[in-house]
């Protein structure tokens, strides 16, 4: 009998060794109590919270809660069903109503994941004989969104508008065409040029999907994203995002001004095949998105943290994914996992929790610890985190 | 010079700079195996090749593409499409 696991085993002895050494493992921390946006407790110790992607801190905002309270008590724990069949709550219409209130766009579908909006969406509108062209940094739901409509894959150089040109170029001018471009890319937490790019897609008559999950309620004016920010989000075709980070709850979506987008409601399987999200969840998100149209304030103070963590941490030593603070994300760059998985361990014990990225989520090889921010933390905390990194780095020999 | 044979001297030249285990590049030669190349290095090269002779190597393709030999065949191929 052939192990069908024993194609893992490189993956296996890897972890071996890195655990053999006595470092904790760095995919398997448990908080044992959240306190609040930017707080829990890990292994019995007050810990700030880094890496959480809540950049804007709903996860335990009054209006937020007292929303998922009352759906809870009046639509019950579960819809135990397809948003086509049993599924569709009035909730579900409130928050899809919200979603266009917030993008001020004609059509918004809400699924049960972010990774679903992105598989369900992009294997929907792209199928065998149709290319996807993308960012070769795309995320892992996209690249699983090509392979399941079987599309033609078309991958070019990470943010380069010259590359995307030269491909788009040399396809077939009938050919149905869909690019496929991120806001803010989560790993090194860089913005695309989407001004020049859409421009181009528009050119060759390529349709775009932006998905905006890291800049939602945080980039442009009114928090719809990069596109907003750069003032292309009218010719953008269609927008994903996510309700699992600025909205602090579970979910994901595609908003679209297109004519026939509600269509996709009888033909996108991960979305038709699926139960749809709890009442409570779609409570807390619709109240959450109608918060986050107002919260330019918040905007402000996340950039003042994002801002001032990245100097800080160029000014301690550290090297950095970006030249200067892009979004809600800083990635600090380390040699190895060896040096990732101690630093990470360092933070952790000095009451810090990050991110520890690797390949294949990573580009490039790279290894790396991912900081993001959130509207909630004050400014002692960013100070703290500073003292951490500057304490921990030293103590592992990493600055 | 066949049209192949020209070809196949076009890929050799333009994998030479990406050959630094300077592996024979027989047809047989495969990418990862013999010239030990990952994946970055293999997205560089495709676009090298792909800017050479104005085609489109899709990543579905790419995945068929295992030998110098095989890839010879496929720019062939895209060409005469």
């Amino acid at each position: 009998m052939t192990d069908l696991l024993s194609k893992f085993d490189p993956l296996i002895n890897e972890r071996e060794t890195l655990l053999s050494t006595g470092v904790r493992d760095p995919f398997a921390l448990v908080m044992e109590q959240v306190k609040s946006p930017t707080v829990a407790i890990c292994n019995g110790k007050e810990t700030i919270l880094l890496g959480t992607y809540n950049y804007m801190g709903m996860t335990f905002d009054d209006d937020v809660l007292a929303a998922g309270h009352e759906a809870l008590d009046n639509f019950g724990a579960g819809t135990t069903g397809s948003r086509v069949l049993n599924g569709t709550y009035q909730g579900h219409k409130e928050v899809e109503q919200a979603l266009k209130d917030f993008y001020a766009m004609d059509h918004a579908m809400v699924f049960s994941t972010g990774y679903q909006a992105n598989l369900g969406v992009i294997a929907t509108l792209a199928g065998k004989d149709d290319y996807v062209i993308l960012d070769i940094d795309s995320h892992a739901s996209i690249y699983d969104g090509c392979a399941m409509g079987n599309a033609q894959i078309v991958a070019f150089r990470h943010n380069d508008i010259e590359a995307l040109e030269k491909r788009l170029k040399r396809l077939p001018e009938e050919a149905g065409k869909l690019v496929v471009l991120e806001g803010v890319y989560s790993m090194l937490g860089d913005v695309a040029p989407l001004k020049e790019m859409v421009a181009i897609c528009k050119k060759y008559g390529a349709m775009v999907l932006v998905d905006e999950a890291h800049s939602m309620g945080f980039i442009g004016e009114n928090g719809r994203g990069v596109c907003e920010e750069q003032g292309v989000i009218d010719d953008v075709d269609f927008i994903i995002g996510t309700f699992s980070k600025s909205v602090g709850t579970v979910g994901g979506f595609c908003v679209s001004n297109h004519p026939k987008f509600d269509i996709m409601r009888l033909v996108c399987r991960p979305y038709v095949f699926t139960a749809s999200l709890p009442p409570a969840v779609v409570a807390t998100s619709a109240a959450s998105i109608r918060k986050l149209m107002h919260s330019g304030n918040k905007r402000a103070h996340l950039w003042e943290n994002s801002k001032r963590l990245h100097l800080g941490l160029r000014e301690i030593g550290y090297t950095l994914g970006t030249p200067e603070a892009q979004s809600g994300i800083i990635a600090v760059m380390v040699e190895d996992m060896m040096q990732g998985a101690l630093l990470w361990q360092a933070l952790l014990e000095n009451g810090l929790y990050v991110n520890l990225a690797r390949p294949p989520a990573t580009p490039q090889g790279m290894t790396l610890l991912r900081c993001s921010l959130c509207a909630e933390h004050t400014s002692e905390q960013v100070g703290e985190i500073l003292e951490i990194f500057e304490k921990s780095g030293k103590q592992v020999g990493a600055i | 010079m066949s049209n192949r044979e020209a070809t196949q001297a076009k890929i050799h030249e333009l994998i030479t700079p990406f050959n630094v285990k300077d592996a024979q590049l027989s047809d047989d030669a495969t990418f990862m195996g013999d010239l030990e190349w990952d994946s970055l290095t293999v997205m560089d090269f495709v676009a090298a090749i792909e800017d050479e002779f104005d085609i489109i190597i899709t990543m579905n393709m790419q995945a068929e593409i295992e030998t110098v030999g095989q890839l010879v065949d496929a720019v062939e191929k895209l060409q005469d499409s």
